[in-house]
């Protein structure tokens, strides 16, 4: 009995220490003015783990529109609404699939990269090497990840919202035959600039913050061995993904809630 | 390693698909730029009932959305709902005996507020109350009504 007392009281306390030494990572790296140079690596970041996650959220944003449209249509056409499926499919994406797919996306592309590339820079003894040399790890690899994660998770989601409106339109009013005046009409007149985009986009960089924070750290935090970096990236997809459902849950609330 | 130059066009050619995607969502879907400038102004409106009334909902003239349902309240001394619009600054000869009805969009519709324009030379000022008021018709009370009447024949 005492004996799973003091395992609990460890494991908290493991806890609680990984949490501390992920905000002073967190903290460090955000602190630094920008130097010269900072903005050559920022790009190279961004390439990473922006542009070559538009194809994987393209994809996957035209799709989901897609489906949504065809599935709506079903529904609604069976009471004769079948032109508030614009609607519906905007307002599901704009609010909590476009930043939660998104993020899900995000972070097993870019997240689980991230991790896996600090971790074997860890491995490796890259990181005490620049230290050696002078060279603050934290400002040289962390930083320009950190930043880039949260520049271009926004825009993705941008994208994947675009794209899947697109996409459902392509299907509901082209091939279903839904009256594009209904479908675009309909989705003007209720869909509000702050109350529906602006709040999806502010999710989304919730989001993108929490993913390449938990990304960045586990590379950081990792056990330097080929295990280690494994146990790594997994967790940082798990976590990630979890983070990203649970706080959407509680974002929704704050933002749509009824209470006040 | 792939050259900075084409790092560069591509991060580039990234962050204006990203801001063409929130023209395209500004424009296409949410449809910002109709009529919500600044100049828009406030009025007030007191129901007996505005059972379905949603802040947010659509202030019409003549069927044409002019405004939105920007609050509502009670007033607790005469047990009436004060609805607050904001109309739009282009709509601005509204007179004062211009009535304010509460309607149903097609059957299973949300409700809006449809202003009924008056005759007279004096005009509705920011802040103004509207006085000449229908609340909404609550289907239950009116099937209600009948029965009763029904009844006591």
């Amino acid at each position: 009995m005492l004996r799973y007392l003091r395992l609990l009281g460890q494991w908290a306390l493991d806890w609680i220490g990984a949490l501390g030494r992920a905000s002073l990572v967190w903290f460090w790296s955000l602190a630094g003015l920008p130097r010269r140079g900072d903005m050559t690596l920022l790009i190279k970041q961004i390439y990473q783990i922006g542009v070559l996650s538009v194809i994987i959220i393209v994809l996957s944003a035209f799709s989901i529109g897609a489906v949504l449209a065809l599935q709506g249509y079903t529904q609604l056409a069976r009471v004769g609404a079948q032109e508030s499926v614009g609607l519906g499919v905007a307002l599901v994406l704009l609010r909590e699939l476009g930043p939660v797919v998104t993020g899900l996306l995000f972070a097993g592309r870019a997240g689980s990269a991230v991790t896996a590339e600090i971790g074997l820079m860890k491995t490796t003894d890259q990181l005490s090497s620049m230290e050696m040399m002078g060279v603050d790890p934290l400002h040289r690899i962390v930083a320009p990840r950190l930043w880039a994660g949260m520049i271009c998770m926004p825009l993705l989601t941008l994208i994947f919202n675009a794209v899947a409106i697109w996409g459902s339109g392509l299907v509901g009013v082209g091939w279903l035959g839904v009256d594009p005046g209904g479908f675009w009409g309909g989705m003007q007149d209720g869909v509000e600039m702050w109350d529906d985009i602006g709040k999806g986009m502010l999710k989304s960089v919730v989001f993108a913050m929490v993913i390449s924070w938990i990304a960045v750290f586990q590379g950081y935090d990792s056990t330097p061995t080929a295990e280690g970096i494994s146990v790594a990236t997994t967790k940082t997809v798990v976590y990630s993904s979890v983070a990203v459902l649970a706080l959407d849950f509680i974002l929704t609330l704050v933002m749509y809630g009824e209470f006040k | 390693m792939i050259r900075m130059r084409t790092l560069e066009i591509s991060v580039g050619a990234f962050v204006l698909a990203g801001i063409v995607g929130l023209v395209f969502l500004a424009f296409r879907v949410s449809g910002v730029g109709v009529g919500e400038t600044s100049g828009n102004y406030v009025l007030k409106a007191k129901f007996d009932d505005v059972a379905g009334l949603r802040v947010r909902s659509k202030v019409s003239l003549a069927g044409v959305t002019i405004g939105r349902v920007a609050k509502i309240g009670v007033d607790s001394e005469t047990a009436e709902a004060i609805v607050t619009m904001e109309v739009s600054g282009d709509v601005d000869n509204l007179s004062v005996d211009t009535g304010a009805r509460i309607q149903t969009e097609g059957f299973l519709g949300g409700r809006y507020i449809s202003l009924v324009p008056g005759g007279e030379d004096q005009l509705l000022a920011d802040g103004d109350t509207i006085t000449n008021t229908q609340g909404a018709l609550v289907l239950e009370n009116l099937i209600g009504d009948v029965i009763t009447k029904l009844g006591s024949k």
